[in-house]
């Protein structure tokens, strides 16, 4: 199935997707490198907050909160529920 | 190669080698810094630098040598100021030997910390933490293969229950003594590349069995984010520490003011000799000043500090932070603020300091300058006694209830100046956020009473008697030269601008001479009402009561007092905490000005009001 791609922060609770794209280069990816975060990694998202942001992300065994403003600069491809 | 890094200690340099301890954060690597030195550790500036670490020792046979606990950091590329620092002392001090503490159940990611560090030297341990955690998740770690592909000492341990202490402070000492062959620094690769390298090594070292076990700390995750759940728990949790605080505290205070009272009778006796002018300055000037200072706080303290490490432990704190961060981006502040709030309820200038752990210069200088809006454990006493004076009568629930109350207007307080200074001040767009959640940890309760007696209770507690004594001295001189006219002819002068304010001049008087520790408003007040020259002592609340009522305080006094309690001057030690952290005398003032501008304004007001209603 050909996934198409969307915004990390649309993830909804449970889902995972694989980084497609880092989005342009900023303090926050340069950031989400150093947890981890590079172009092919699978990501879930395992919480979100009541607000909706932040939401929490487990990469790489770590569970990491981001704001929606910044997951929303990176791209995943989601896997189907 | 050997390298030493100087110790300058004021102008002779002494060379004497330091070991570093390097990790992520919240990867236990405080605990592993605790076994190996033990007890021989302080808080101290890295010489040269501003910036306080945590320094100890470390035995090696017959030689010592210093051990120092960088910041917890996720890499060295200088996001923070923490990784600065780290970055900054791997460089320019070249430790003998780097010990890299990583986390099992994720290693992937602490390796990557791992491949930069070994970019600066080779001289580096691996210590893998937490293999009791990983082995309850069903991870499991290859030290051999991580040893192998590497090059470098790799040792298991779990530092909780101190598990591959003993065997870590081996391979430490056989480094330093140049005893292995150590791998010379990698090659320097692009971020991509060592995240790369990182998941490769991550996969031919670690194995996961699936452990589908939903585990308790996964539902209270859940309950803790709907919104219907989550805020009440945290209001209850609030509560809960106030009410233990509260109930715990009070029967050892009264207990060490009779023996402090007891000792002072002793003195008294034994200084009889002495110059009336000099055994009055120092037995009722420092003597009941230090000691009331002791008796206030010391129990709170004794209590709050270990209660807020166990929650910090536990790993709860993060949670509050993720749960209320969107209302601070939407005061144009940092999620993480939270935390430096909390601790603030233990002591403003740890609150302060605490402040660090925010990445933006902007969102840190925010928190900074707001954290005086959260009471402090000096101020509690004086507003827990006001409140069951005046409202709560004899039900500690209720007076725990309006506690809380007032402590969340402090923290609605704290939203509003946040939103004031974003809007004015400190604009700016809120800065990326990254919080990491870790998991629920069952704390070290032996270990967290005393660390939390020992970093933070006697910490604060030697910090208010260094400023307890001068401003007993002060107070003194103050209240028996010139038979206590100078400080009548004060209050007397405030007494407009007090009154105007629902309370009078003797009170602002007291908070006046109380600026350099909040717990000694009330026995200031006290001395200026009984008109006597030394502190006074009133021994329970009901006698205080009536005191205070025969004094001529209403309610609306209380009320009044209560507020000004909360929105005020921080205590000088606050002060010089915010310009030590900001290195700015203006932000210093501007921590002055704006909680007192708030209490200003807020007792004008609330006074207003109840004169034009009653």
């Amino acid at each position: 199935m050909a996934a198409l791609s969307c915004t990390m922060d649309r993830l909804a609770v449970g889902q995972r997707g694989r980084v497609c794209d880092l989005g342009p280069e900023s303090a926050m990816r340069t950031r989400l490198q150093d947890l981890g975060l590079v172009e092919g990694t699978r990501v879930q998202c395992v919480l979100k907050s009541p607000a909706g942001s932040p939401a929490a992300y487990e990469i790489r065994g770590a569970v990491i909160a981001l704001r929606q403003c910044d997951a929303a600069a990176v791209l995943v491809a989601p896997e189907t529920l | 190669m050997k390298q030493t890094a100087g110790l300058r200690n004021g102008s002779e340099v002494i060379e004497e080698p330091v070991i570093a301890l390097a990790g992520n954060p919240n990867v236990g690597k405080s605990t592993v810094f605790n076994c190996l030195t033990g007890l021989h550790q302080h808080t101290g500036n890295w010489p040269g630098k501003t910036v306080e670490l945590a320094w100890g020792r470390v035995r090696c046979g017959d030689r010592e040598y210093r051990m120092v606990d960088l910041p917890g950091t996720y890499s060295l590329r200088c996001h923070s100021r923490e990784e600065e620092v780290a970055a900054d002392f791997l460089l320019e001090e070249a430790p003998v030997c780097v010990v890299v503490v990583c986390d099992a159940t994720c290693l992937e990611r602490n390796l990557n910390l791992t491949l930069q560090i070994l970019e600066h030297t080779g001289n580096v341990v691996l210590c893998v933490n937490l293999l009791d955690e990983a082995e309850r998740k069903g991870v499991r770690v290859d030290l051999e293969m991580l040893h192998a592909r590497l090059g470098i000492p790799v040792v298991g341990s779990a530092a909780g229950c101190g598990a591959g202490m003993e065997e870590l402070k081996e391979t430490i000492c056989k480094v330093v003594d140049g005893e292995l062959s150590m791998p010379p620094p990698r090659e320097p690769a692009c971020p991509r590349q060592l995240v790369l390298l990182a998941e490769e090594l991550a996969v031919q070292t670690v194995t996961w069995e699936e452990k589908k076990r939903r585990n308790a700390g996964e539902v209270l995750d859940r309950l803790l984010m709907r919104p219907l759940t989550g805020i009440p728990i945290l209001l209850a949790l609030l509560l809960g520490v106030f009410w233990l605080t509260i109930s715990g505290a009070n029967y050892p205070s009264q207990l060490l003011q009779q023996g402090f009272d007891r000792l002072g009778i002793v003195l008294r006796e034994w200084a009889a000799g002495w110059p009336p002018f000099l055994a009055g300055l120092l037995l009722e000037g420092v003597y009941e000043t230090v000691t009331r200072v002791i008796a206030v706080m010391l129990p709170p303290m004794a209590i709050f500090f270990p209660i807020f490490t166990l929650l910090e432990d536990w790993g709860l704190l993060p949670r509050i932070a993720f749960l209320l961060d969107h209302r601070f981006a939407a005061c144009g502040a940092c999620g993480k603020q939270c935390l430096t709030m909390c601790m603030g309820i233990g002591c403003n200038a740890a609150g302060v300091t605490g402040c660090r752990i925010i990445d933006s210069p902007r969102e840190r200088l925010i928190a900074i300058l707001t954290n005086a809006f959260v009471p402090c454990n000096g101020r509690f006493p004086a507003m827990i006694a006001i409140i069951t004076i005046f409202f709560a009568g004899d039900s500690p629930l209720l007076a725990a209830l309006l506690l809380t109350g007032v402590v969340l207007l402090g923290v609605g307080m704290t939203f509003l100046s946040s939103k004031l200074l974003h809007k004015t001040v400190l604009r700016g767009e809120p800065s990326s956020f990254a919080l990491e959640l870790p998991p629920y940890r069952k704390p070290n309760v032996l270990r967290i009473l005393l660390r939390s007696l020992l970093d933070r209770t006697v910490f604060v507690l030697g910090r208010a008697v260094a400023v307890a004594a001068p401003a007993g001295v002060v107070i003194w001189l103050l209240a028996n030269c010139a038979d206590g006219q100078i400080l009548r002819a004060c209050a007397g002068f405030l007494d407009p601008l007090g009154l105007l304010l629902g309370m009078n001049g003797m009170i602002l008087m007291s908070f006046l001479l109380a600026l350099p520790a909040n717990e000694l408003v009330l026995p200031v007040l006290l001395m200026q009402m009984t008109g006597s020259g030394a502190l006074a002592t009133v021994e329970e609340t009901g006698a205080l009561g009536a005191l205070l009522r025969a004094g001529g305080w209403t309610w609306k006094t209380g009320l009044c007092t209560l507020l000004f309690f909360l929105l005020h001057w921080p205590c000088s030690t606050t002060l010089l905490t915010v310009r030590r952290e900001t290195g700015k005398t203006r932000w210093m003032l501007l921590a002055c000005l704006l909680p007192t501008a708030a209490g200003v304004a807020v007792c004008f007001l609330v006074n207003l009001v109840l004169r034009l209603v009653c």
